[in-house]
């Protein structure tokens, strides 16, 4: 089949980018998302064109490192699936598809479609872990975890870190990122002992990088890849509110 | 050259708390005036960092990701082996040792597995109080399924993304660290270069992935945890930035490179679909425990899977194996899909794949525990196919997995280069010729969380180190090395882009040096892989510049590397007149058709001395001797 892309061509931070057409010409139905842009590359490449730079790695929707909008919908239209495990079948010849790099200020474009997500190491530098040092471990089944909870933390755990949650938010917000990993501690008895200190910093870091608030949308919801429920920002709010309500609010507080 | 393993002797279960008593210590006062370089943040690299900083190291460390989380441990699917015998099913410490060594196909340290075994113990309690979220019992308690290789049930796992689980657990702890500032963390930075002075490993050469930046980093040791190589195959399950760079450019620079052509090829692959393909999708090898591996009985039988009767089906590997039936190891179930393949019994359009088969299963225990144990894998399986697995049985076929060779490392986890230690798969020291299921997240936690911290400070204790400065003519040298690699990949300005190259590459090593070898084959590699990598850099065409984002000129680099070590992997595997594990040669194997090792002759770690591209690299030998496990032919009969 026939695709016609437009793709933002952006050559670093400091250029204003802008929307460039291309057309692929000869995509199969069974190729990924990613294969269609590795033979536009190609193509782009004898034709003197520098190819369109992506981010991507392990091509097994795990790693979180690829995406981008496909028609204003953040890993394009097939719910609960990354870009790269988005095949071409679920396109028809002579589509129009318009990739875009994420939209959020926290994000900035580094090139074409690749964008930086640092700020969300930094928000789990900031609290998203549970403070055991290597070796001071006691035995795996002394402290029980029953399995409704261990399938819940679970659930919350299966966050990639990809950024389409932000993507897709008119508000930009991280809630649902930061709420999934407070979500996951927070469920489980060896993240109790942190767990307002942890929102707190976790939430403050946020706001420091500048991403919005949550209003109650639910675009991230409906966008992420691994199916993280809008739950966990309520379970996210909550611990925030009891942390201030304690006052057992930690240093990194705002 | 000598090689000293440093293998301790005496009862096999005192060897490493008697090897631990007799290392150096470095005060704690003193362990921040230390700089230790971390490249890597997999499994091996992302707890090795977050532990040496909580020792108080000084760590600085290094990944070519945008984040340390995406490191490819992460598609990590099936679980982590652990001998805790919590189903008194009869597993310990031994029996994961004799597993394993076996499992290896006789060809790895002894003292090196029983250590893993013995500490595979405290990685699940580490895991578990950093809030790992395993698969629980109703009761709450810790739930393992089985894996192949084995009889006991004794491998952890959270749904089918453990890798994920752990690494998250890792790179937490490593956030933490960087959180209190005794990490710096450099991502987007790829090592491109080794630092020796006097002998010893002092620093790297890195790239600024997003401005090209070059810069050199100095330290008192460097550690590698930079994974396998098995993108030198181009189709492979890797992620598509995996490469042999960091372990390559150390190995030029005289680390000496072990068991290159020991690879090992995973039986439960998507097939491959046509040209365009990029990638090679697993399958999680646990999918065994349920799914029915089978071929039709006749030749080119191309009726549906539902249209075969009973009886015209061969499930090959319960008729050969009957006592390990479909969870025979790795390299016997991809070789016995291969065989049936050549046979003309292959299924799907290419007839390169065969069935795995849930039919039973489903009957058995029904759908929804099906889905509860599996749900994720046959959802990736529907959006990779566009076929459902719950109605259709999978098809699958091997592919390039992992690589058991790699950089050789000591007792102590130190290459022969003083002060550069090797862990996770980047290392060749403890799967033998062939890796068990679910001991690769093992060996990276343990190598990362509990071995190298505590055998770095011998080292640091015992030495002393001169101050280097960035004028020191060691450093110029890499850092001129490492330009001109830059400068000539840009300026050849040929025709040909880098894929293209890495395809062709891939193409004749799988041919030649994949699941099945022979000598008249590894002949015809070795004659085609030199000119091809001549035509390389003559006919490269890389657009743009070095002072930017340019992913071709990444590429670019790490194909040069893939293309010297493709022709050791050649050299290496035709060296070794024997069969073993993922090495099979065809010349060398018994009446049925299993691989015969040569115990008299090749008994050896191979560690290979580099001597220039396009030279005979020299071999070294490291004897292997078994004391504890009996060398016999492995059967899974």
């Amino acid at each position: 089949m026939r695709i016609v892309l437009h793709i933002w061509r952006q050559k670093n931070a400091q250029d204003k980018g802008r929307m460039v057409r291309y057309e692929a010409p000869n995509v199969s139905e069974h190729m990924s998302f990613l294969e269609m842009l590795d033979v536009l590359n190609e193509d782009l490449l004898a034709k003197g064109e520098e190819p369109v730079a992506f981010d991507h790695d392990c091509r097994e929707g795990i790693c979180g490192m690829c995406g981008c909008m496909v028609n204003g919908v953040a890993h394009g239209p097939l719910p609960e699936t990354t870009l790269c495990q988005l095949h071409m079948r679920h396109f028809k010849d002579g589509d129009e598809l318009y990739l875009e790099p994420w939209r959020a200020k926290a994000f900035p474009v580094v090139k074409d479609l690749v964008v930086d997500r640092t700020a969300f190491d930094r928000i789990i530098a900031a609290g998203g872990f549970i403070s055991v040092a290597t070796g001071s471990a006691p035995d795996g089944n002394a402290v029980l975890v029953p399995k409704d909870n261990a399938e819940r933390a679970m659930d919350a755990a299966a966050c990639i870190g990809c950024g389409a949650c932000v993507a897709m938010c008119p508000n930009a917000s991280a809630s649902l990122f930061v709420g999934a990993k407070i979500a996951h501690l927070g469920l489980l008895p060896q993240g109790q002992p942190e767990r307002e200190q942890r929102v707190t910093a976790m939430v403050a870091q946020s706001n420091r990088e500048i991403f919005g608030s949550c209003t109650n949308i639910g675009e991230c919801e409906a966008v992420c890849p691994k199916g993280i429920k809008l739950e966990v920002i309520a379970r996210m709010n909550r611990d925030y509110l009891s942390a201030n309500w304690t006052g057992r609010v930690g240093l990194e507080a705002d | 050259m000598q090689l000293d393993s440093k293998s301790p002797t005496g009862p096999i279960e005192k060897r490493w708390e008697d090897h631990r008593f007799h290392l150096k210590l470095v005060n704690p006062a003193n362990k921040r005036k230390y700089t230790v370089l971390v490249v890597g943040t997999g499994l091996a690299g992302g707890s090795a960092a977050a532990t040496l900083a909580e020792l108080g190291y000084n760590v600085k460390c290094f990944c070519f990701q945008d984040s340390p989380r995406r490191a490819h441990s992460i598609a990590a699917q099936g679980g982590i082996n652990a001998a805790k015998n919590y189903h008194n099913d009869g597993d310990s410490v031994y029996r994961l040792f004799y597993d394993t060594v076996k499992g290896g196909d006789f060809r790895a340290r002894e003292s090196n597995v029983y250590r893993l075994a013995a500490i595979s113990l405290n990685i699940i309690d580490q895991c578990v109080a950093q809030g790992v979220p395993f698969a629980r019992e109703y009761s709450g308690y810790l739930d393992n399924r089985s894996f192949g290789g084995a009889q006991v049930s004794r491998t952890f796992y959270a749904r089918g993304q453990t890798g994920q689980q752990l690494l998250l657990g890792a790179y937490q702890a490593l956030e933490r660290q960087i959180g209190a500032g005794t990490v710096k963390m450099y991502p987007r930075t790829e090592m491109l270069d080794l630092i020796v002075i006097d002998g010893k490993a002092r620093g790297i050469v890195t790239r600024n992935l997003i401005t090209g930046q070059m810069e050199s980093h100095i330290a008192d040791a460097v550690v590698l945890g930079t994974g396998g190589y098995g993108n030198v195959f181009y189709l492979s399950t890797n992620a598509k930035g995996c490469n042999t760079t960091a372990i390559w450019r150390a190995h030029k620079r005289g680390a000496l490179f072990a068991n290159p052509c020991f690879t090992q090829i995973h039986p439960t692959c998507i097939p491959v679909s046509g040209d365009y393909q990029s990638k090679l999708t697993l399958m999680s090898e646990s999918l065994r425990n349920d799914g029915r591996v089978w071929v039709p009985l006749k030749k080119g039988d191309k009726r549906t899977a539902s249209q075969i009767p009973e009886a015209e089906r061969d499930y090959f590997l319960e008729r050969k194996y009957p006592s390990f039936g479909n969870l025979v190891p790795r390299d016997v179930a991809s070789r016995n899909a291969k065989q049936v393949c050549d046979e003309g019994r292959g299924v799907g359009e290419t007839g390169l794949a065969v069935f795995l088969d849930f039919r039973d299963a489903i009957q058995r225990l029904g759908k929804h525990v099906i889905k509860e144990r599996y749900g994720n894998l046959f959802d990736m399986y529907e959006r990779i196919t566009g076929e459902d697995p719950y109605q259709e049985p999978m098809r699958i076929y091997p592919a390039i997995h992992y690589t058991m060779g790699g950089l050789w490392v000591d007792y102590n986890l130190m290459s022969n280069i003083p002060g550069l230690y090797v862990i996770g798969e980047a290392n060749f020291s403890d799967h033998g010729a062939n890796r068990l299921g679910a001991s690769a997240l093992m060996q990276g936690l343990a190598d990362g969380y509990f071995v190298l911290p505590n055998t770095i400070g011998d080292y640091l204790a015992s030495n002393k180190f001169e101050k280097v400065e960035a004028s020191h003519a060691a450093v110029r040298d890499a850092e001129s090395s490492v330009t001109q690699i830059t400068r000539r990949l840009l300026e050849a300005k040929g025709t040909r882009s880098v894929d293209s190259f890495h395809r062709e590459l891939g193409k004749i090593l799988w041919e030649f040096c994949g699941m099945a070898r022979n000598a008249a084959g590894l002949k015809q590699a070795l004659a085609k892989i030199p000119p091809l990598r001549e035509q390389f850099w003559r006919d490269i065409k890389i657009l743009g510049s070095g002072d930017e984002l340019n992913q071709s000129l990444e590429k670019a680099g790490r194909v040069a590397d893939f293309f010297e070590l493709a022709e050791l992997m050649c050299l290496d595997a035709l060296e070794r007149n024997e069969s073993c594990g993922g090495h099979f040669r065809e010349e060398y194997q018994t009446p049925e058709g299993e691989a015969a090792r040569d115990d008299e002759h090749y008994s050896y770690a191979a560690a290979w001395e580099f001597s220039g591209v396009g030279k005979p690299p020299v071999l070294h030998k490291e004897p292997l001797t078994f004391e504890f496990v009996h060398p016999a032919q492995r059967s899974y009969k």
